[in-house]
């Protein structure tokens, strides 16, 4: 496994958000994480970054031990995130935050692959490169946060609600984006997501998580086709 | 070539700063005074900036490490006996300088520390509080002249001392954050989490700003005392830390041309409003005000963008009758 997570608890004070979450996420897979606000997503990813303190359990990232190691070290092990909300920096243009993206790289030639790369997958971050990154419309951002997360070349990409906020139409490119991230690069993603349907649609494994446990998992597909599921999470009577 | 552009101008800066050196005694003393109080706040309002404006840490205690500076270079030079004039004087000044520094930047070191775990409001409340702790010991220390203050320090800082550190200033403060290394800076200002995430070590780099600033605010601090000759802790109080803050807001946080062009302004500023006496710090108050109401990014924003600069002039221009859009 290329990611496992034993155990997980995460706690803000005295509000427990991730109660014992034990998850596994294969090389080469795309794994989603369904459920609704509050049940525990953004946190166990925010976890498994290092950018929120664990307060119980175990992650591992190819049998390493990575519960308290900080956030830049993680990075530089080949897992990145982008990040709920998209957390552009708002002050740097487009091609400033892809650039921050590979802060840890030193290999300009490679850098310079990707950035071209993303543009291609992106053709609308091309044209808004000079510009503040706080002035890109939603959907914009989501790209640049995807863009900007691939530029650390991970092994393992973490995707916080790639659809929240952004236009219907949108929703759909991007997924096909991710999928074909998947396949072309063979990055291993974990995928947060509300949007239930279409994060079924895309993974082969997924976990249902509701208020801080995991409540179900199994392949997608057997996930998509559970009554329950359909009932709860994707709107069907 | 282009790489060492940076360090022609610096080398061309020190020249500049060693000619024009060797005319000062042609200029009135009043003015003198000026132009040498606006470069030392240039160093302050610059090096304030890499910690208020880059790495986005609301600090209010630079008086403090300007104090440091100022009275660990006197006790040094003093004690050494230095006087101006003489040849051997001039190392050991500079050294003396280097010391004051070094000092300011630990201190820069444990003022930063508590950055790690405070934001906003609550870090200017913290710095403002460990400055004037800096204040109130120096105060109280005997050898030091506490509340009399520091006497009979040598004139050793003139015009080249002053405008050469103001040019290493710049220089070191440009490069470290046009760097891809600085971009780290302003990743942190926008976000620290997301800076995180992109493998950005945020603790170090804001414990590299503090460092850095008081460093050279030390520096600066060293050069006020070996120009004014005598310091006091009053000198040093909170209201200095503020004038430094209000040269760093105006000029437009992150601004580097901006806060050196504020810097200037508002050390000249009150000087010009002597005319009207009384009225002065109000007038300067009112200007604070207004400035901050219709430019609340700064004089000059985030970056001096030429090309709108240039777009803005040639529209008035061109067509006089429509004014201001």
């Amino acid at each position: 496994m290329m990611l496992e997570i034993d155990n997980l608890e995460v706690a803000y004070g005295a509000v427990r958000a991730v109660k014992g979450i034990s998850l596994n996420v294969a090389q080469g897979k795309i794994v989603t994480m369904i459920g609704a606000n509050g049940a525990g997503k953004s946190s166990t990813l925010r976890a498994i970054s290092g950018i929120t303190r664990t307060s119980g359990g175990r992650i591992r990232f190819d049998g390493r031990d990575i519960t308290t190691m900080p956030a830049h070290k993680i990075v530089a092990l080949g897992i990145s995130q982008a990040p709920e909300g998209r957390m552009i920096f708002a002050n740097l243009t487009a091609r400033e935050n892809l650039a921050m993206g590979a802060y840890l790289r030193r290999d300009t030639e490679g850098i310079e692959k990707d950035m071209d790369y993303v543009f291609a997958m992106f053709p609308k971050l091309k044209d808004r490169i000079d510009q503040p990154g706080g002035k890109l419309s939603g959907g914009e951002q989501q790209m640049l946060a995807i863009a900007r997360a691939l530029l650390a070349r991970p092994r393992l990409l973490l995707l916080d609600e790639p659809s929240l906020g952004i236009a219907p139409i949108l929703v759909r490119t991007i997924f096909e984006k991710i999928v074909e991230i998947n396949r072309e690069l063979g990055t291993t993603i974990l995928l947060v997501e509300q949007n239930a349907r279409m994060a079924l649609s895309i993974a082969d494994y997924a976990y249902v998580l509701e208020t801080g446990e995991v409540r179900l998992h199994g392949n997608a597909a057997e996930i998509a086709s559970d009554d329950e599921i359909r009932k709860a999470y994707l709107g069907e009577r | 070539m282009k790489r060492h552009r940076s360090k022609i101008y610096l080398l061309l800066a020190l020249v500049a700063a060693a000619i024009v050196a060797k005319y000062q005694t042609a200029i009135s003393p009043y003015y003198f005074q000026i132009i040498i109080y606006i470069g030392i706040n240039i160093i302050l309002a610059s090096s304030l900036n890499l910690i208020n404006g880059f790495a986005g840490q609301f600090s209010l205690g630079h008086a403090g490490f300007m104090a440091l500076g100022a009275y660990t270079s006197a006790v040094i030079t003093s004690s050494l006996h230095l006087s101006p004039g003489t040849a051997v004087s001039y190392p050991l000044f500079a050294g003396a300088l280097i010391c004051g520094g070094l000092v300011a930047s630990v201190f820069g070191l444990l003022v930063g520390i508590p950055s790690l775990r405070l934001k906003g409001d609550y870090l200017a409340i913290t710095t403002l509080g460990l400055g004037e702790i800096i204040r109130v010991i120096i105060q109280s220390l005997g050898f030091l002249g506490a509340a009399r203050g520091f006497t009979g320090i040598a004139k050793l800082a003139d015009f080249f001392w002053v405008y050469a550190v103001v040019a290493i200033v710049i220089f070191t403060i440009a490069n470290l954050v046009k760097s891809t290394y600085g971009k780290g800076f302003l990743a942190v200002r926008d976000d620290e989490i997301a800076a995180e995430a992109v493998g950005v070590d945020a603790t170090r780099y804001k414990i590299v700003a503090f460092i850095t600033g008081a460093f050279f605010a030390g520096i600066a601090g060293g050069l006020y005392a070996h120009f004014v000759t005598y310091i006091n802790p009053s000198q040093f109080g909170f209201l200095r830390s503020f004038e430094i803050v209000v040269m760093v807001v105006v000029g437009g946080m992150g601004n580097i041309a901006g806060v050196i062009l504020a810097a200037a302004v508002l050390t000249i500023l009150p000087e010009a409003l002597r005319a009207v006496a009384q009225y002065r710090m109000v007038i300067y108050a009112f200007l604070l005000i207004v400035i901050m109401i219709s430019r609340p990014q700064g004089l000059f924003g985030q970056r001096l963008d030429w090309s709108r600069v240039w777009r803005w002039v040639t529209r008035r221009s061109s067509s006089p009758a429509k004014g201001e859009s």
